[in-house]
């Protein structure tokens, strides 16, 4: 029904441009907020590529998978928040620039 | 089976150090003193179970041995703990047993006031125990146990006063030139198995004429190392030093290790491998050679020494040298003969030395000392009759052994030989009697605070079983004037040799080999016991005595002053009093270089080098860390970048 309308490179095109968004989203902005924003929209990009490929393919595995990336992200953005509070709390910022703890 | 008991013989003293050395302090004194003693009474009273034993052996059958356990194999080679009894052991055995008892004895006394009473004990025992597996031990490797447990318990024993620097000191020289020696026994050892694929005496004794070519370059080689591993046990030039230094341990340790027993190991392992070496007549040259040698020098040195242990040790050298003597020209049963007498007597002087060092508290140097002869009467009276035994004077026991040497010398050996003993025995009799009146007789310098007294009881007896063994033990060897006599009968199954039967073996492997074998018609003409040359030695000997005697009777004793008139200035008496030099010569010459050398090493290879090297990788390491470090920023957006970067990076590889 679909690929009558749309064809299949319609929805990878659209789904490569979300990723490489989130992708410059993440590299390019400073607060932690818009950087989390930007995973999301990553996440979401793969999830469109999934359903197009699923419906492309005719199976039902890609829709089942999109959930399973829904709830990581779900799951995701609860430990993601968190985390961003605590660092909140530690230092009166979410600007990434101010905390370079990870490294040893 | 009273042979059975063998293996009891060293494990007596062994028990009786593991008790002392671990519970010594909780038992006491008594106690330690007495389990020390007993199992060195209980050693002794086997050791003649053991030769009633072997008396009872059946006819034609001279050896018995006796397999504890398999210690090792490897492939067709295997090494057993095993003991064997044959003449000679048991000679050995009784020596360090009986002798050894006494010293136990005596030693209750005289460490006495020592607080680590029982370390000295448990040191003691443990000697006893590997010079009896040194002895009694049927293969090289186990000899060689024992020859180095002996060795270690000598150290431990020297450096006894461990808060003595020149104790300590003293231990470590024994104990390093003793290495040089055991490597060269060690090498032979080796050698030997390669030739003979086995290291049991008794197979490869038998085997030796078969497998050697009689003078050929191995049977040289491993009789040449055989005999440095002897120089270096036994005191011989070159690494005789280390005995004199050896003193400075207490005075029971000096008569028990450094002069009746430890020390005349090598002349046993000599005498053991006598199949050897009489197969090689450079070694027997170069062994008769340096025990001459080393008889004459350290008598002479002997000479003018002042402390009264010192003489002594020099004295045992040079004894030891007669020993190496009587071996190089093929009287080994004189050398075993003199082992014994001179572990009597020797043994008597050491601890009569003691009991005089005892009686006027700890004082060492003869020139504080004279006089004592009547406030120490059993000590003099002992002392005495074993320094005319050491002089050989007739009948005591020195003079059958020394005169048994003298004789073979010339007759077997030539008149070079015999020159070296004679003047030997000259100085013997001069220095033994210089030590005998400077102690003894005359004025007494004796520090007048000090009360000289009579050592107990527990010291006097056994001095005066030693100077009564001292006194009979020539009768060993009273010669019966047809030549030989009962000690030497007796060893005859150990040293028998056939040299017609070992001459025919090397002719044919010669001959199988391609090459001429040497005309040694000459070898097998039979020598005469001619009895008018070993009377006439025999008077000669003592008329060479006696003159060393009268000489030091006219030195110290009537013109007290003339020792300094004719040794003042003299270049000579400061050579002899310097010991020759010898000791700065291998300070000079060996150990400081050793010494620099190890410290360019350490500082330039070691610190340097090696630590260079170390250090070197650990830097470089830590420069490419360093250059690593930047891209561990810490910031999350960073990572990010890096992952993007990479995963572009591997589409571009991939397509």
């Amino acid at each position: 029904m679909l690929e009558d309308t749309v064809p299949l490179s319609h929805y990878l095109m659209l789904s490569a441009t979300l990723f490489v968004i989130g992708i410059v989203g993440v590299l390019i902005r400073r607060n932690v907020i818009v950087v989390f924003m930007s995973i999301e929209v990553m996440l979401n990009a793969v999830n469109i590529s999934l359903i197009a490929f699923d419906n492309y393919m005719n199976l039902s595995s890609g829709q089942i998978f999109s959930f399973m990336v829904m709830c990581v992200a779900a799951a995701e953005v609860s430990v993601g928040l968190a985390i961003i509070i605590s660092m909140h709390r530690n230092k009166p910022t979410v600007n990434l620039d101010e905390f370079n703890l990870l490294k040893w | 089976m009273l042979l059975k008991l063998t293996c009891l013989v060293p494990l007596f003293p062994l028990i009786g150090s593991i008790i002392n050395g671990f519970f010594g302090l909780k038992i006491g004194k008594n106690a330690v003193g007495l389990i020390a003693c007993g199992s060195m009474a209980l050693s002794f009273l086997t050791s003649i179970l053991i030769y009633i034993g072997y008396l009872m052996l059946p006819e034609g059958q001279h050896i018995f041995e006796q397999v504890v356990w398999t210690w090792f194999g490897a492939g067709d080679f295997s090494v057993d703990f095993g003991f064997q009894i044959d003449p000679l052991t048991l000679v050995m055995m009784f020596v360090v047993t009986g002798v050894g008892f006494i010293i136990h004895v005596y030693s209750i006394g005289y460490m006495h006031e020592e607080y680590s009473y029982y370390r000295f004990f448990a040191y003691f025992n443990l000697f006893a125990s590997a010079m009896l597996l040194l002895v009694m031990g049927n293969n090289f490797l186990l000899m060689f146990i024992g020859w180095e447990g002996v060795g270690c318990c000598s150290y431990f024993l020297i450096g006894y006063y461990f808060e003595k620097k020149s104790a300590c000191d003293a231990g470590t020289k024994a104990f390093v030139v003793n290495r040089v020696g055991d490597f060269a026994f060690l090498l032979a050892v080796m050698y030997i198995f390669n030739v003979f694929g086995t290291i049991d005496f008794s197979d490869v004794m038998h085997a030796a004429p078969d497998k050697l070519i009689y003078g050929g370059e191995i049977v040289t080689i491993i009789t040449m190392l055989l005999f440095v591993g002897a120089t270096g046990k036994s005191a011989q030039i070159p690494l005789y030093t280390w005995l004199p230094d050896a003193m400075e341990g207490p005075t029971p340790v000096s008569a028990l290790i450094h002069a009746a027993t430890m020390v005349t190991a090598g002349v046993y392992m000599v005498v053991r491998c006598s199949a050897l070496f009489n197969l090689s007549p450079m070694t027997m040259m170069v062994v008769a050679g340096i025990g001459g040698l080393t008889a004459i020098m350290a008598a002479t040195i002997g000479m003018a020494q002042y402390d009264i242990k010192r003489v002594l040790a020099y004295s045992t050298v040079s004894q030891i040298g007669y020993m190496f003597l009587a071996c190089g020209v093929g009287a080994y049963t004189a050398a075993i003969f003199h082992l014994v007498t001179h572990a009597f007597f020797k043994a008597c002087l050491f601890l009569g030395s003691g009991s005089v060092i005892h009686g006027i508290n700890g004082e060492q140097d003869m020139r504080n000392m004279g006089g004592l002869k009547s406030q120490m009467p059993v000590t003099y009276w002992t002392f005495l009759v074993s320094t005319l035994a050491i002089a050989g004077i007739f009948p005591l026991s020195g003079f059958f052994s020394k005169d048994e040497i003298l004789y073979h010398s010339l007759m077997d050996g030539n008149i070079i030989f015999w020159g070296m003993g004679v003047s030997a025995a000259m100085l013997t009799a001069f220095y033994m009697f210089r030590l005998v009146f400077m102690t003894f007789h005359g004025e007494s310098r004796v520090d007048p605070s000090v009360h000289p007294h009579e050592s107990p009881k527990v010291m006097t007896m056994p001095l005066v079983a030693l100077a009564g063994l001292a006194t009979v033990g020539g009768l060993l060897g009273i010669p019966l004037f047809h030549g030989w006599h009962i000690l030497h009968n007796w060893l005859e199954p150990v040293l028998h040799f056939d040299l017609a039967h070992a001459l025919h073996q090397s002719e044919h492997m010669l001959h199988e080999a391609g090459r001429h074998a040497p005309s040694w018609a000459h070898l097998l003409t039979p020598k005469e016991h001619n009895l008018w040359i070993e009377v006439m030695l025999m008077v000669f000997s003592l008329g060479i005595a006696i003159t060393g005697i009268f000489g030091a009777y006219m030195f110290y004793i009537k013109r007290p002053d003339l020792p300094d008139k004719v040794t003042k200035g003299q270049w000579g008496y400061d050579l002899v009093q310097n010991k020759y030099y010898i000791d700065e010569l291998y300070d000079e010459s060996i150990v400081q270089p050793t010494v620099e050398g190890s410290k360019l090493l350490w500082k330039e290879c070691d610190a340097k080098a090696i630590d260079g090297a170390v250090n070197g990788t650990a830097k470089t390491i830590g420069w490419f860390s360093r250059q690593a470090q930047v891209f561990q920023s810490g910031f999350v957006r960073n990572y990010a970048l890096f992952i993007v970067v990479g995963f572009i990076s591997l589409l571009l590889v991939m397509f």
